[in-house]
């Protein structure tokens, strides 16, 4: 995985609460069988008409953001199935950061599998940065190794992370090769622990 | 102090607990299916890693299989190939698969339960968010994202931290004509979907004690629609009387002992939840969801609220909901017509639901211009629905009698609403496009559904003339 330190990139502020993983990533687009690629499919229904072309209206398919790499979005993003195409699509289409006032679960969890940081800050700090992002182009630096926003024109503010998730990323660590060196006791557990059938 | 019942399960799963990092825990049963897993097998071949544990590890086929014939080829070969990369990645790792003929074949958190293999006490994770259905049983059960489900197949455990616990206390019974279905929905409905984020439930109360096995299923399986992570359900006789006899459940005298086991699974009275809501059954109606997220939702005899109703924050909301809806407020619920009904899903396909959804459809004919479909949960519910005659039942009336599978609850495979399709479904999401594009979704009960697909408009079933027992 790719290690996460200091990102800084243009803001794309998706101005919309509850965005659910079917949005993130429509299901005909789960069929595939690879990890990569995604980015494309990304908020399909919203991004392209039903004939597959591009609706100029929306955000991510206006100049500026269509190299924008760091997600402004609302309450509970990630909302609803488990799909981990939603962060490979984010992935993909070149988002290091989504910065919101509260993430669904699972979809927070799959981030920081994937690279990617997701950010919560409170309402009223987010409130402040659609603000500031209505200018189009406008910039912000991630920085994990020290916790904080910047937009370089004297907007700063600190953001908390869980230290073990915070370290994983920030080094690219791979949890399965982690947890594998406990396999001892894993099978120490085992032998004790009652499972009342095999398949 | 006293331990809830999420903790004590937890506390028997821990393999590695550590300063500031989340613990180790065990993981007892890890179902598959064919969208979440491909790129966790290629992972762990590009790591050289083997299944850990096949033998706890089940997988079948559910969400992108066709419902009607299954002979290869499919009419989507992008879910063929994704159909044979599961067969091939079973066969390589030697995991158990039921697959597209196998008379086990359903919807993963159909079968698991009829099969007796989700047990109390147990973890149980599958990539798919509605996994926290196996938590009827008293057993901790979550959806993963695929780098989870591949964790999960190199080393039977996964990192987790321990999720705020919270009750739910469910006062009163039920009324009369009320279902599971409309038990959750109402909930959801007082708090918001994204109200339990970070939360497992516990659901008790009479009401909770009340329902068979099915209807806890129903209501733990929507969990994820109110942002919980797991909701569990105490087990108790209900419980065991579902167990006992099942092919995977211990018989004879190690059925004794486990039995003893299982009656331990219970928060105990001193036990301290970060959370307690107290929700009184007594008034709910049968309920329809007239939004895009399924904490939208009203009782029958209701009408859709509008955007000054609410309060300031969620106008938004509120008001892109009803546009992509396509209603009015103030429109009265039973004034809604809809073209499609879909009977079917892990939330709403177990027998049980045929047999209630079967109630009301017989004597009866689908209105004219409706498309209706009764999709069982798995083979077995589909035989068994055969067997006592509730196919016929459907097919007489009008419906298309289906494969087991998740079918139109996520139009993966060809089973999709039509833009413009208005879908009284049996569900749990109703998100935009979720049942495909520009199709517009009502979730509500299996009676509620066959009553509408009827009428071509939802009705309160509570008031609908049984025409079974008189020679129908
Ligand atoms: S029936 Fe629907 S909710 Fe259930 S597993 Fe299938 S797609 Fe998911």
């Amino acid at each position: 995985m790719e290690a996460f330190k200091t990102h800084t990139g243009i803001v794309a502020p998706l101005d919309r609460a509850n965005i659910d993983t079917d949005a993130i990533i429509p299901k005909q687009f789960l069929k595939r069988i690879k990890r990569s690629g995604y980015g494309q499919f990304l908020f399909y229904d919203w991004r392209f008409d039903k004939n597959e072309h591009e609706n100029p209206d929306f955000l991510l398919n206006r100049e500026p953001y269509r190299n924008a790499t760091v997600l402004l979005t609302r309450d509970n993003f990630g909302c609803g199935s488990s799909r981990e195409h939603a962060p490979w699509a984010i992935d993909d289409f070149g988002f290091r950061a989504v910065i919101a006032p509260s993430f669904a679960d699972i979809f927070y969890n799959n981030c920081f599998k994937n690279g990617i940081l997701p950010i919560q800050l409170p309402a009223e700090d987010v409130q402040q940065l659609f603000e500031k992002a209505s200018v189009p182009g406008y910039q912000l630096t991630v920085n994990l190794e020290k916790n904080f926003i910047a937009d370089g024109q004297g907007y700063e503010k600190d953001f908390e992370v869980d230290d073990y998730r915070r370290n994983m990323l920030l080094n690219g660590l791979d949890e399965i090769s982690a947890t594998i060196q406990y396999d001892a006791e894993i099978t120490d557990f085992e032998k004790n622990h009652k499972i009342h059938y095999s398949l | 102090m006293g331990k809830t019942l999420y903790e004590k399960i937890w506390d028997r799963h821990v393999v590695v607990q550590q300063q500031a990092q989340p613990d180790i825990i065990y993981i007892d049963l890890h179902l598959i299916h064919e969208v979440t897993s491909p790129q966790a097998f290629d992972g762990l071949r590009l790591a050289n890693r083997k299944v850990r544990r096949p033998d706890r590890t089940l997988a079948t086929m559910d969400h992108s299989i066709p419902t009607t014939d299954r002979h290869l080829p499919f009419e989507d070969k992008i879910a063929e190939q994704q159909v044979e990369a599961l067969r091939q990645n079973c066969k390589d790792f030697g995991i158990e698969l039921f697959d597209l003929f196998s008379a086990r074949q359903g919807i993963v958190h159909i079968i698991a339960p009829e099969l007796g293999l989700t047990q109390p006490g147990q973890t149980i994770v599958c990539g798919d968010s509605h996994t926290a259905t196996h938590g009827a049983f008293g057993t901790l059960a979550f959806g993963i994202g695929t780098s989870e489900v591949e964790h999960v197949l190199a080393t039977q455990t996964l990192k987790q931290y321990k999720s705020k616990t919270m009750a739910i206390n469910f006062n009163g019974k039920l009324p009369i004509g009320v279902t599971a279905k409309d038990l959750i929905l109402a909930l959801i409905g007082k708090y918001g979907h994204d109200f339990a984020t970070g939360y497992v439930l516990e659901y008790r109360g009479e009401a909770i004690r009340d329902l068979t096995m099915e209807e806890r299923m129903t209501v733990c399986n929507m969990s994820i629609e109110i942002g919980a992570r797991a909701g569990l359900i105490a087990p108790d006789a209900t419980t065991f009387d579902y167990l006992k006899g099942k092919e995977y459940v211990p018989q004879g005298q190690e059925w004794e002992a486990v039995l003893e086991d299982w009656q331990l699974l219970q928060s105990d009275e001193d036990a301290d939840f970060d959370r307690a809501v107290e929700f009184d059954c007594s008034e709910i109606e049968p309920q329809v969801t007239w939004g895009t997220n399924p904490g939208l939702v009203v009782g029958i005899n209701s009408k859709v609220p509008g955007p000054s109703e609410v309060a300031e924050e969620k106008r938004q909301m509120i008001e892109s909901a009803l546009a992509y809806m396509d209603l009015e407020p103030g429109t009265a619920i039973t004034d809604i017509a809809v073209n499609t009904v879909f009977i079917g899903s892990c939330t709403n396909g177990r027998i049980q639901d045929l047999r209630e959804a079967a109630k009301v459809v017989a004597g009866y004919r689908v209105a004219s211009g409706i498309r209706a479909l009764v999709v069982p949960g798995s083979q077995s519910v589909k035989q068994q629905a055969e067997e006592e005659g509730l196919a016929e039942i459907f097919m007489d009336a009008g419906f298309e009698w289906r494969e087991a599978g998740c079918s139109m609850c996520l139009g993966m495979n060809p089973d999709i609403a039509k833009p413009g399709d208005r879908v009284a479904s049996t569900s749990n999401r109703n998100f935009e496009g979720r049942q495909g594009r520009d199709s517009k979704s009502h979730l509500v009960s299996p009676s509620m559904a066959a009553a509408a697909a009827i009428k071509g408009h939802f009705v309160d079933v509570r008031n609908w003339p049984i025409k079974v027992g008189e020679g129908v």
